[in-house]
């Protein structure tokens, strides 16, 4: 379970997160959404400590994020990212990508490692491209590769920033359907999105950004089909139309 | 017809050319071994320090990159000297053109560091890779790759001005051809041998680093 | 011929030098005398190798190949060893400054030929095209379009072959030219004070080539507004 508590973050003088409160229970998916800039990717940033709070607490099954105690290398383990960007590793081929991390991070054995990667990669379609070099895949090829990267190193929960705000209009159906299936798995996630019809169908909870707080949050056929907030209402409408 | 002073080119010489080869190849070898090695440290330096300490580095650097190699070789081994250490001309050549190596391969490997940004570097920490492992396994490799035609163009520039180590004494190619013409009084052969000598080393090189330029360029 | 007085405790002695400045600054004239007419009469061979370059007759474009890979894969001491020693074989005898010179020329048209070659056809043939839907004529379009884009590409590659010119000029001291570098060693071989006098000419290259890359940076901030 991930518990966010009262979480405050800046950069400088810009203070971008002003006390973020949000549970995720395990077996949940959780959409974000909200404006551009209003701090969702710092957000999650936070969750997986690329980047530190200044007030507040995240906490990891059990585990405070950004104690000092804390090994941040070995809680990364349990939280898989996707970015926008798949930042794709360009000298190494589609099985490479996947089995490095769980060869030296989790130590498995070159055998394992490949075993695991070959595993998620079939997952999300890529069993075809094992000896690819990514730079030779499209766009939503590469995303999906970035899943299964993440999926391999077997976390807990997933975090999706907006992964598929760079891909053209045809391979963001691709994508969507990965987190779909993953969904189904029973894995825990939170998404950053902008699709919408996407976070409504497959949500168990939605929450609206707006500078720096939850604005608005609950189950999808609230937050997005009967909004109480005029901001939120402002928000949907530019979007959906 | 009087006596000649001149005697010709002979086989006799080729032993004394291939020694003047042979010191060419190894202390452009030397030099371009150890400095890549400090230029990789300086670049990673650079590419990670702060803007003042970078652009102290820098200037520092800078020096070595703007005043002639052969000004550089005379006042080191001259500075040695005259404190009363002289070394001898293959240690001195081999440290000046060394660092003078450094100081171009330091700004190389500082480009092949920052090519690799830092949501590449983020994406690795993220599946639990610790520092040193995105370094080592991520930063590394796709930095060095991007500037491995600037390398090998760095390294090509070292194998000729290597030549310049023959003013402190040193008896590489183009100094044992100097004496071969003070001997023989057929500048032009020798010469044109010399170039032959370059020329077959630095250009299939630098024909494989267009080669490669043009590949990473797809 | 380089180390003399050695002594456990050098004493630097600097009045000879400063006493010399006079004799050193007209060296480093020379020297900026040397690259710049090396630049000048380099960039105007450079432009004509590069048009042959990219012709299509095989006849033309050898020439300026053959000169672009010597230039390129040879040192610039055997060049000037060229023109000194070796020229002498056919009765041509070159003072110590034309044949630097004539060396510096030739390895900067070399150079200058690639970077005018590759400054050209990196500005993409719709440009022709787009300015000539404008009604312009070919002259024109040279004029206003091409050159003023392929003059902002090899600007910097033209000031980094400028300070290479000046440092390798240095190697005049070879064959006994009288600029910076040649200069330098004369004088100290007079005073015996090695040290000094090339510690004092190394700051001058190294202000020399400093001040250049600063004006010309001041410069291109003057003259290319925009990108790139
Ligand atoms: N490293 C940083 N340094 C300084 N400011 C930052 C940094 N990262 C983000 N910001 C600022 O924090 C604010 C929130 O950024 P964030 O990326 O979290 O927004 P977002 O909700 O994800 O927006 P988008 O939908 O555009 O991705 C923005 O104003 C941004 O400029
Ligand atoms: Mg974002």
């Amino acid at each position: 379970m991930i518990q966010i508590q009262d979480v405050h973050k800046s950069f400088g003088d810009l203070e971008v997160l002003k006390g973020v409160d949000l549970d995720v229970d395990k077996g949940e998916v959780v959409s974000i959404i909200g404006g551009s800039g209003s701090g969702k990717s710092t957000l999650l940033y936070c969750i997986n400590a690329i980047e530190d709070i200044q007030q507040g607490r995240i906490v990891v099954d059990e585990i405070d994020v950004h104690a000092k105690a804390t090994n941040q290398n070995k809680l990364r383990q349990k939280l898989g990212m996707v970015f926008q960007q798949w930042n794709s590793f360009p000298h190494l081929t589609v099985l490479e990508n996947t089995s490095l991390a769980p060869q030296i991070v989790l130590k498995k054995s070159k055998k394992e490692a490949i075993e695991l990667a070959k595993y998620e990669l079939n997952h999300v379609g890529l069993g075809d491209k094992f000896d690819v070099y990514p730079t030779r895949m499209s766009g939503g090829q590469q995303q999906r590769l970035a899943i299964a990267r993440a999926l391999a190193m077997r976390p807990d929960y997933m975090l999706f920033d907006e992964v598929t705000s760079a891909l053209d209009p045809e391979l963001v159906g691709e994508v969507l359907d990965t987190l779909r299936m993953l969904r189904d798995d029973g894995m825990t996630m939170i998404c950053v999105t902008h699709e919408i019809g996407f976070a409504r169908e497959v949500s168990d909870k939605v929450a609206f950004f707006h500078q720096g707080i939850i604005e608005e949050m609950g189950p999808p056929e609230h937050v997005i089909s009967n909004p109480q907030k005029e901001t939120t209402q402002k928000f949907l409408s530019k979007v959906l139309h | 017809m009087g006596i000649s002073f001149f005697t010709p080119l002979s086989w006799n010489d080729s032993g004394f050319i291939l020694t003047g080869v042979l010191n060419t190849i190894y202390i452009s070898v030397l030099a371009i071994v150890v400095g890549t090695i400090l230029g990789l440290i300086v670049g990673f330096l650079r590419a990670e320090a702060n803007r003042f300490v970078n652009s102290l580095m820098g200037s520092v650097l800078d020096i070595l990159r703007s005043v002639p190699l052969i000004i550089q070789l005379i006042l080191f081994s001259t500075y040695i000297g005259a404190m009363g250490h002289p070394l001898n001309p293959f240690v001195s050549g081999s440290i000046v053109l060394s660092l003078y190596t450094m100081a171009f391969m330091g700004e190389v490997f500082r480009g092949g560091f920052e090519s690799v940004q830092k949501p590449m570097i983020v994406t690795a920490r993220s599946l639990g890779m610790s520092y040193w492992q995105a370094l080592r396994y991520i930063r590394l490799p796709i930095g060095l790759r991007a500037v491995f035609p600037s390398w090998l163009g760095v390294a090509l520039s070292v194998i000729k001005d290597s030549a310049l180590v023959s003013v402190i004494g040193y008896m590489e190619l183009l100094r044992t051809s100097e004496q071969l013409i003070s001997r023989t009084q057929q500048p032009l052969e020798i010469l044109i041998g010399v170039g032959i000598f370059y020329f077959i080393i630095s250009y299939p090189l630098s024909l494989y680093g267009k080669y490669m330029e043009r590949k990473m360029a797809i | 011929m380089l180390c003399e007085g050695v002594s456990m405790e050098y004493q630097f002695h600097w009045n000879i030098v400063f006493n010399k400045m006079p004799q050193l600054l007209n060296g480093a004239f020379v020297t900026l005398h040397v690259s710049v007419l090396a630049m000048l009469i380099g960039i105007a061979i450079a432009v004509l190798l590069a048009i042959g370059k990219m012709s299509d007759s095989k006849a033309i474009s050898f020439i300026p190949t053959v000169w672009v890979e010597i230039a390129r894969n040879t040192p610039a001491l055997f060049q000037i060893y060229m023109a000194y020693f070796g020229l002498g074989a056919f009765g041509i005898h070159l003072s110590p400054y034309v044949a630097v010179l004539s060396a510096l020329i030739f390895v900067n048209a070399g150079y200058l030929t690639e970077t005018f070659r590759g400054g050209f056809q990196a500005i993409p043939k719709t440009q022709y095209s787009a300015s000539k839907s404008l009604g312009m004529s070919s002259v024109q379009v040279y004029r206003y379009i091409i050159l003023p884009q392929m003059f902002r590409r090899i600007y910097h590659p033209l000031t980094n072959q400028f300070v290479w010119s000046i440092l390798m000029s240095s190697l005049g001291i070879l064959v006994g030219m009288n600029e910076l570098s040649g200069e330098t060693q004369r004088l100290q071989s007079l005073s015996f004070r090695t040290l000094e006098f090339f510690i004092v000419a190394a700051i001058m290259y190294y202000v020399i080539t400093k001040f250049v890359l600063l004006s010309t940076s001041l410069v291109s901030k003057r003259i290319f507004k925009g990108d790139i």
